[in-house]
């Protein structure tokens, strides 16, 4: 049912939807290349990638723009 | 009166293939409709469309609970929703897939890797066109004909032709 | 003539080509927006000849179109739900100005809880502000009722603007084939406007819009009532000339299946449709079902109603909004101007979908009713 005024009563639970299901293309990085520009952290749509460059698949969308925005082209977009 | 919906993500022109096979249906000389599943759209969330076809007027609307058929665009979203939901008993289910897609019951299931088409002839994954020439041959529902010349309208120009090839290799390989 | 596969929004943007109109200040909002989309293309490939005015809301949508009418031309706008909301009080200034103002309103739940799904929330609550209301069926009606609108509006003895009410998404999503009337015959059915009251000249200057104090304002309101009333009228004789150029049979409302039947649904909107679809079902099981369907609610077509339904035991009213106490506009409309026994029934708010079995049910408890308005769809307690 829902509560009163549609109020939400337990905040981030949008870490419920794990959106990783959404994925076709999946972006896999290559450490040896990367450079450590961050840009990939500050781009990433879903903040599914900390400062150690981890990708966090339960999240990432498989958007690209990672991929599009690296500049040494460390991320590939990989078939799921 | 026949149903058929869509599964896809968002992006992936599900809305768009609902809507050329209702215009196809009407060059045939049908009735036909189409619509979305009334949500917001977002890239890559699993989205429905559907398309209702009939001799005569189209009347009832609402959602389709019972298709006759299913096109499934992307195979991954049969581990996130229930693709066989509703289905008819003698329903038939088309899926883009390059893998032996699994099925629990006797349901039809014909797999078609349209991604494969896709990357190979637009250079591109968006397979609903090409999933629709593969409808068109396996269920007889609408003219291969008809599919392609609303392809032509809906896609002017070089897209259009491109997306023409990969339907009808789709039509030939069914 | 040409018969296309499009959405109502695109019937509804085909409308507004052909009447030509000069101004066209329109905000984009779910599920209007492609409405918006459609007519700015058609102003940039110059299939219109019209000043598309990108407005900074939908206040500012309704009011240029009052300025825009109020200087002496055809106007079009379209907007939903919030955007309508925002637009309520240069609403009430349209229709007390005069001005023949022809909008779409893509029919859109009332926030909160935030929804961009459909009822018909939205412009019931603008019933009262002295627009006329049609609420349409299907795409095909989209379109003629638009290009009707104006032909009423702009009659002399109305002088009102309309609102072309469709069901967003239900409609204005939904590709069906319509169609699309030539310009030629548009042409012939709806010469350009003329306005007489309400002009911009240099020449000839006028004040629109003043203060009226007492010893004049209770008059101007009356004559609002005095249109509406005449409205009436002009909206047949207009069904008839739309017939006679286009071969559609239009009216205040439709009968189906009334004149035998026990009980009698009405209804207004995109579900008449699966209604009827219902009825042809329930009457091969000897059931004695109708629908009177509702295509104009404003002005209220009392006659016609009381007409359609005299032979009839029961009505149940479908109302797709909300008057918190009471039940739906449509029920306490028909509660305060029909003597028979009648019971209301609340559907689809906020995109609720609307199947047969709600039908059904709704016409089981007007068999065996249990209290005046009944909520049908609601989840049960454990949902």
């Amino acid at each position: 049912m829902v509560s009163t005024g549609c109020v939400i009563k337990d905040p981030g639970n949008s870490k419920k939807n794990k959106t990783g299901s959404w994925r076709t293309f999946k972006p896999v990085l290559d450490k040896e290349k990367c450079i450590g520009c961050d840009k990939c952290v500050m781009f990433c749509p879903d903040a599914a990638i900390n400062k150690d460059h981890d990708i966090n698949y339960d999240y990432c969308k498989g958007c690209g723009i990672c991929s599009a925005e690296c500049p040494v082209k460390a991320i590939e977009m990989i078939k799921e | 009166m026949i149903e058929i919906r869509f599964h896809g993500r968002g992006g992936q022109g599900a809305v768009t293939a609902a809507e050329i096979l209702a215009k196809a249906a009407f060059k045939d000389g049908k009735y036909a409709q189409a619509f979305p599943f009334f949500g917001v759209e977002r890239r890559g969330a699993p989205v429905m469309a559907f398309t209702r076809i009939d001799d005569e007027p189209i009347r009832i609307r609402y959602q389709v609970y019972n298709p006759n058929y299913v096109l499934v665009l992307d195979d991954g979203l049969t581990h996130v929703v229930d693709v066989f939901s509703g289905l008819k008993d003698n329903g038939k289910i088309i899926v883009n897939t390059d893998e032996d897609f699994k099925n629990g019951g006797d349901t039809e299931v014909y797999e078609i890797d349209a991604t494969k088409i896709a990357l190979d002839t637009l250079g591109i994954n968006i397979v609903n066109t090409i999933i629709l020439g593969y409808f068109a041959k396996k269920t007889g529902e609408v003219s291969i004909e008809s599919i392609i010349e609303v392809i032509k309208e809906v896609f002017p120009g070089k897209i259009g032709e491109k997306n023409a090839t990969a339907t009808m290799k789709a039509y030939e390989m069914a | 003539m040409t018969k296309e596969v499009m959405t109502a929004n695109k019937a509804v943007a085909e409308a507004a080509r052909l009447v030509k109109p000069k101004v066209i200040p329109v905000f984009p909002i779910t599920p209007q927006t492609s409405i918006s989309e459609y007519l700015a293309q058609y102003v940039a490939d110059g299939d219109i000849d019209a000043k598309y005015v990108k407005v900074e809301s939908e206040h500012s949508a309704i009011s240029a179109a009052v300025g825009a009418s109020g200087a002496g031309v055809r106007v079009f706008t379209a907007t939903s739900s919030q955007g309508l909301m925002l637009m309520h009080e240069i609403i009430f200034a349209a229709a007390g100005m005069r001005v023949p103002i022809v909008m779409a309103n893509a029919n859109r739940a009332i926030s909160a809880p935030l929804s961009i799904w459909n009822d018909q929330q939205d412009s019931i609550a603008q019933r009262d502000a002295g627009w006329l209301q049609t609420y349409v069926e299907d795409a095909q009606d989209a379109l003629d009722s638009t290009l009707m609108a104006y032909k009423i509006s702009e009659n002399d003895d109305v002088l009102l603007p309309s609102m072309v009410c469709l069901d967003g998404f239900i409609l204005t999503h939904t590709v069906e084939p319509v169609d699309i009337p030539n310009q030629e015959d548009v042409n012939k059915f709806l010469p350009s406007y003329n306005p007489k009251h309400s002009f911009l000249d240099p020449k000839e200057p006028m004040t629109l819009g003043a203060l009226a104090d007492p010893g004049y304002y209770f008059e101007a309101r009356h004559a609002i009532e005095i249109g509406m009333e005449k409205s009436i009228d002009v909206i047949k004789k207009t069904c008839k000339e739309f017939e006679e150029i286009f071969g559609r049979k239009y009216d205040l409302v439709e009968n189906y299946k009334c004149d035998d039947a026990e009980i009698v649904l009405v209804a207004m909107g995109s579900v008449c449709s699966t209604i009827k679809a219902v009825i042809d079902e329930l009457r091969e099981e000897g059931e004695k079902i109708g629908l009177l369907k509702i295509r104009v609610y404003r002005p209220f077509p009392v006659d016609e109603i009381n007409d359609a339904i005299k032979n009839c035991k029961k009505l149940s009213i479908l109302d797709k909004n909300i008057t918190f106490g009471i039940g739906g506009a449509l029920y306490s409309d028909i509660k305060a101007k029909i003597n028979k026994e009648t019971y209301g029934f609340i559907i689809g708010l906020g995109g609720r979908d609307i199947t047969p079995d709600t039908i059904k049910e709704v016409y089981e408890k007007t068999k065996n009713p249990e209290k005046d308005v009944t909520w049908v769809g609601l989840k049960k307690e454990d949902d």
